[in-house]
């Protein structure tokens, strides 16, 4: 399993009182299909429990489905940039397993941790769409859902919009296309490496952990059909050697179920897990990418303010008439410039500390999901030396024939 | 830490590094766990229940026990041998067969232990009681020949390859005291002495012969293909010389004793039976008096060749059985047979759905060995990298953590592929009764056979009794005699003589080869038991031990993180 902090350890450390100290903890449960045919799809039940102030306390349900989690992503993702997003599971990529049981489990699962990180995230907490999120009414929720979808593309120009334009018509042939512009610092340089290698890796460690489940499932079934040949086998053989192999035959059939048991157990806990750590991996992909096109942004903008103030400078000299305007555009542009510089230096700030959480959270999640794993094998092995062993002395009991 | 250890792990090859990760990982922890002395203990007991127990078998395996129960250190455990030899070099010794297969002979050791024995550790029997009887054949140094045809003055460019056949024994059925005596023979001779034998020893469950595999000995690589041979030959001689009866015949002995050119007829070839046949044949086709069948040709089923007719004569009675026409007056009255018989189908059929079964499940356990091997070497990995990019002691300690897991994997991958090792030698068993099934069809044919030559000859007496009866009626009508018919009468009477005769060896035969079948099924309903309940005996302990091991592995990985352990 994966940890969360269930409790906000937030800002302030109030007193004794349990009360007094805020908390807001949230719970993803009860998935149920509703619709039909191809509109079919499963809601689930989000449960509330908190004492802030700005929540409908102390306890709130709502009721909301997989696109409603991928609105409050989205939202989160635009407006928190250089911040880790939790990811979400994936959609799900073919259509039959959409409704199966075990893909539910896990969906189900992973939403009540992804809802959970937000809500223990210092930052994401506070968020407004959070706050709709775990509050509003259904109906609200869809339309926020469907508005927003629409608008959201087409934001109110900005600074910003103007100047994206401005810039990709002429820092283009100013700077020369070839070379893109991107942050070089020896630090950022490593961070960028070690989190693409880490993908690769933890990548190959998911993928033998699902072949392994795989495995148990596969020699789960061999065990049974084992069991079953046995015990026919023993129906061909005097009385109690043909006992002894019902009896192992029915072991047999016993430990297959113990190991689909532990099949099951991996998959939602061991696998899950990894795959947990590289989805995480991959949202700070997504942030750097952030924070690569702010980093862009500043650098073109800066030469394109740096151009500007020399164009105005030689307008000055000639006293053209156009120099108040160029003065105004040469303001804004400015102004841009030292909006973007501060975005980019917001994100660079807001990664540095994400980058401390991501990885104490990393080692809690994966210390824990390693001891669960490390429990379930010793169980599994445990479980079969019991079966077997219990066998012995009835082997034992039986004479041999010939003498 | 990790950074010392950097071997080539970018190695292509990923079958040498991971043994080199293998190794690393394993230098690491101490050899003997601190768990190992509660699952040896439970190893312990169990063992010493089984070794206390009385065993009622042949010397040779109460040997083996005494030899188990006096040093628990020594006794099957490939998992304690594997305590002493964490290195993973010690794979020669985890393969071999745990005690249950002996390699000890005794006149009467069953066929399907025996055959595995033959080709493993010899363990000499303790000194508590005098040494068994056990006659060890070993196969090697195949070398290739050139085929001296003598027919022709140039080479026949021909070339076969002939084994070196070693026979050490100490049973006075080949000389006094300890012999040891080698021949060298070739695949021919092979199929002869099986040939032979199978028409010396009728209703008896003779091990099948390996397979010729004509298209396999072109298609395969010579090496390997000699190599297979090599192995088969050595098991199979290796279960004759176990059978009870098989194992004093002339014809082995002979087979394995006397060098140069094999002294036994070659296949009683369609050749030299042309031969006879075609003096026969005019005699047989004009189907007169003279196809009188001599006593000792009863002996044998009818085959092609000269035995047309007799072939004939006999399709003919089986179709009339059949048809229930005449009721043979010997009928397979035998319904105790009939319902071994039955039960020998029933186990056929379950021998060979078990026998897949057990195919089936010593695949999963070595996929699930390789796969959590594959998990351990990512976990390596992993560990590795986190280790060398290390900025926050937060990844320190995780990639401590990831050791811990890859470590066990490692361990816990290699305990699967040794478990396996041990399986398949024990479900081995499954494998070679199916194939002992082969014996059992040839001796109920053989016993169908002589049946149906009895009865023929039954049939053929009663339509000549009748042709005499005819004669005599129609010759006493006639004052004074008939001189033809009269004659005719007494060339009759003589036909009747012989047929008689024949017929009361084939009966002798047929009775012979009933009790040959009956002994048989009794020796291997035996046989079969005790190397069935060895067979799981060695299966389960097996499975404890690994189950207990793997066990180990992972409880000291849980110890380890039980930190994390949500305090709910």
């Amino acid at each position: 399993m994966i940890t969360t902090q269930r409790t906000l350890s937030g800002s302030s450390q109030s007193p004794r009182s349990p009360s007094a100290r805020p908390f807001l903890s949230v719970s993803v449960t009860d998935p149920v299909k509703l619709g039909n045919g191809v509109q079919a799809y499963i809601s689930y039940r989000v449960i509330t429990k908190t004492n802030l102030p700005q929540y409908q306390g102390p306890e709130k349900i709502v009721i909301r489905r997989y696109s409603d989690f991928v609105w409050l992503r989205d939202r989160l993702y635009e407006k928190y940039k250089g911040i880790f997003v939790p990811p979400l599971p994936e959609k799900s990529a073919v259509e039959k397993f959409r409704f199966s049981a075990e893909f539910i489990e896990m969906r189900c699962q992973a939403l009540d941790i992804f809802i959970n990180r937000i809500a223990s995230h210092p930052e994401l907490q506070q968020s407004e769409d959070l706050r709709i999120f775990l509050q509003e009414d259904e109906e609200t929720m869809e339309r926020a859902r469907s508005v927003e979808l629409g608008i959201f593309k087409k934001k109110p120009s900005d600074l910003m919009q103007i100047f994206k334009d401005v810039q990709s018509k002429v820092s283009d042939v100013v700077l020369g296309k070839e070379k893109p512009v991107e942050e070089s610092t020896p630090e950022y340089e490593k961070l960028k490496h070690y989190i693409y290698e880490l993908e690769d890796h933890l990548a190959e460690a998911q993928k033998q952990a699902f072949r392994l489940v795989k495995r148990h499932r596969e020699m789960g079934q061999s065990l049974s059909d084992f069991g079953k040949a046995v015990k026919l086998l023993g129906a061909c053989e005097r009385d109690s050697l043909g006992k002894v192999f019902s009896e192992l035959g029915s072991k047999s059939e016993v430990l297959s179920m113990k190991l689909q048991e532990e099949a099951h157990n991996l998959l939602m806990n061991f696998e899950e897990s990894l795959k947990d750590y590289v989805r995480a991996v991959q949202s700070i992909k997504v942030t750097m990418a952030d924070r690569a096109s702010a980093f862009k942004q500043q650098c073109e903008l800066a030469e394109t303010t740096k151009l500007k103030e020399i164009n105005l400078d030689k307008l000055m000299l000639m006293r053209s008439e156009k120099v108040g305007e160029a003065e105004v555009e040469y303001k804004e542009l400015k102004a841009a410039n030292e909006e973007a510089t501060r975005r980019f230096e917001t994100i660079v700030r807001l990664m540095n500390d994400e980058i401390v959480r991501f990885q104490e959270q990393k080692t809690a999640d994966m210390g824990l999901a390693f001891h669960l794993f490390a429990k379930g094998q010793a169980k599994l092995s445990n479980d079969m030396a019991n079966a077997w062993r219990s066998l012995l002395p009835k082997l034992e009991a039986c004479p041999y024939v010939r003498t | 830490m990790m950074g010392a250890e950097n071997h080539d792990y970018e190695e292509p090859q990923l079958f040498a590094s991971r043994d080199e990760m293998e190794n690393l990982l394993l230098d690491d922890d101490e050899p003997s766990p601190s768990a190992a002395p509660s699952s040896y203990g439970d190893f312990r007991s169990a063992m010493t229940t089984i070794a206390d127990a009385h065993h009622p078998l042949s010397s040779a395996k109460v040997d083996a026990h005494a030899v188990a129960s006096s040093d628990p250190l020594l006794s099957p455990p490939p998992p304690i041998v594997l305590k002493r030899n964490p290195s993973g070099h010690s794979d020669n010794s985890l393969v071999d067969p745990p005690s249950y297969a002996d390699v000890v002979f005794s006149p009467f050791a069953e066929n399907g232990r025996a055959a595995n024995g033959a080709s493993g550790v010899s363990r000499s029997p303790s000194s508590s009681s005098a040494p068994a009887e056990y006659v060890r054949i070993t196969v090697s140094d195949p070398q290739k020949e050139q085929e001296t045809s003598s027919n022709s003055i140039v080479p026949s460019g021909n070339t076969y390859w002939t084994y070196l056949i070693t026979t050490r024994t100490n049973s006075p059925e080949f000389g006094p005291g300890v012999s040891e005596f080698a021949v060298r023979r070739r695949f021919r001779d092979v199929v002869t002495l099986a040939d032979r034998l199978a028409e010396s020893y009728r209703g008896f469950f003779i091990p099948p012969r390996p397979d010729k595999n004509v298209v396999e000995s072109q298609v395969m690589q010579k090496q390997e293909f000699v190599k297979q041979r090599q192995a088969a030959l050595e098991k199979y001689l290796s279960r004759l010389v176990g059978h009870p009866v098989i194992g004093k015949s002339e014809e082995l002995k002979v087979f394995l004793m006397v060098n140069g050119r094999l002294p036994l007829p070659t296949t009683t070839d369609v050749a030299s039976r042309m031969l006879d046949g075609a003096v026969k044949l005019p005699k047989q086709l004009f189907g007169d008096s003279g196809t009188v069948l001599g006593p000792q040709e009863v002996v044998q089923p009818a085959k092609g060749g000269r035995d047309l007719l007799r072939l004939f004569k006999e399709l003919k009675q089986s179709v009339a059985n059949d048809w229930g026409g005449t009721r043979p007056p010997v009928v397979e009255e035998d319904k105790d047979f009939m319902e071994k018989k039955e039960k020998m189908q029933d186990l056929e059929h379950q021998l060979s759905n078990a026998s897949q079964q057990a195919e089936a499940l010593v695949k999963a356990q070595q996929d699930i060995g390789e796969t959590m091997g594959e998990l351990g070497l990512a976990f390596v990995k992993l560990t590795k990298f986190e280790a060398e990019e290390a900025i926050f002691n937060s990844q320190r300690i995780r990639a401590a953590d990831t050791k811990h897991v890859a470590t066990a994997a490692v361990k816990a991958s290699r305990f699967y592929r040794e478990l396996n090792a041990q399986t398949v030698n024990h479900l081995d068993t499954l494998h070679e009764h199916l194939g002992l099934m082969m014996a059992v069809h040839t001796a109920f044919s053989d016993r169908s056979s002589a049946l149906l030559t009895v009865q023929t000859l039954v049939s053929e007496l009663s339509s000549l009794h009748s042709r005499a009866e005819k004669l005599e009626a129609a010759s006493s009508k006639i004052f004074g005699g008939d001189r033809s018919r009269v004659r005719k009468i007494e060339e009759l009477k003589e036909t009747i003589r012989a047929t008689e005769d024949a017929k009361n060896v084939a009966i002798r035969e047929y009775e012979r080869i009933k009790e040959n079948n009956r002994v048989e099924l009794e020796r291997l309903d035996q046989e079969r038991h005790d190397s069935f309940l060895d067979m799981m005996k060695g299966f389960v302990i097996n499975q404890v031990g690994y189950a207990e091991k793997i066990n180990s592995v992972w409880a000291k990985v849980a110890e380890e993180t039980s930190g994390y352990a949500r305090e709910s």
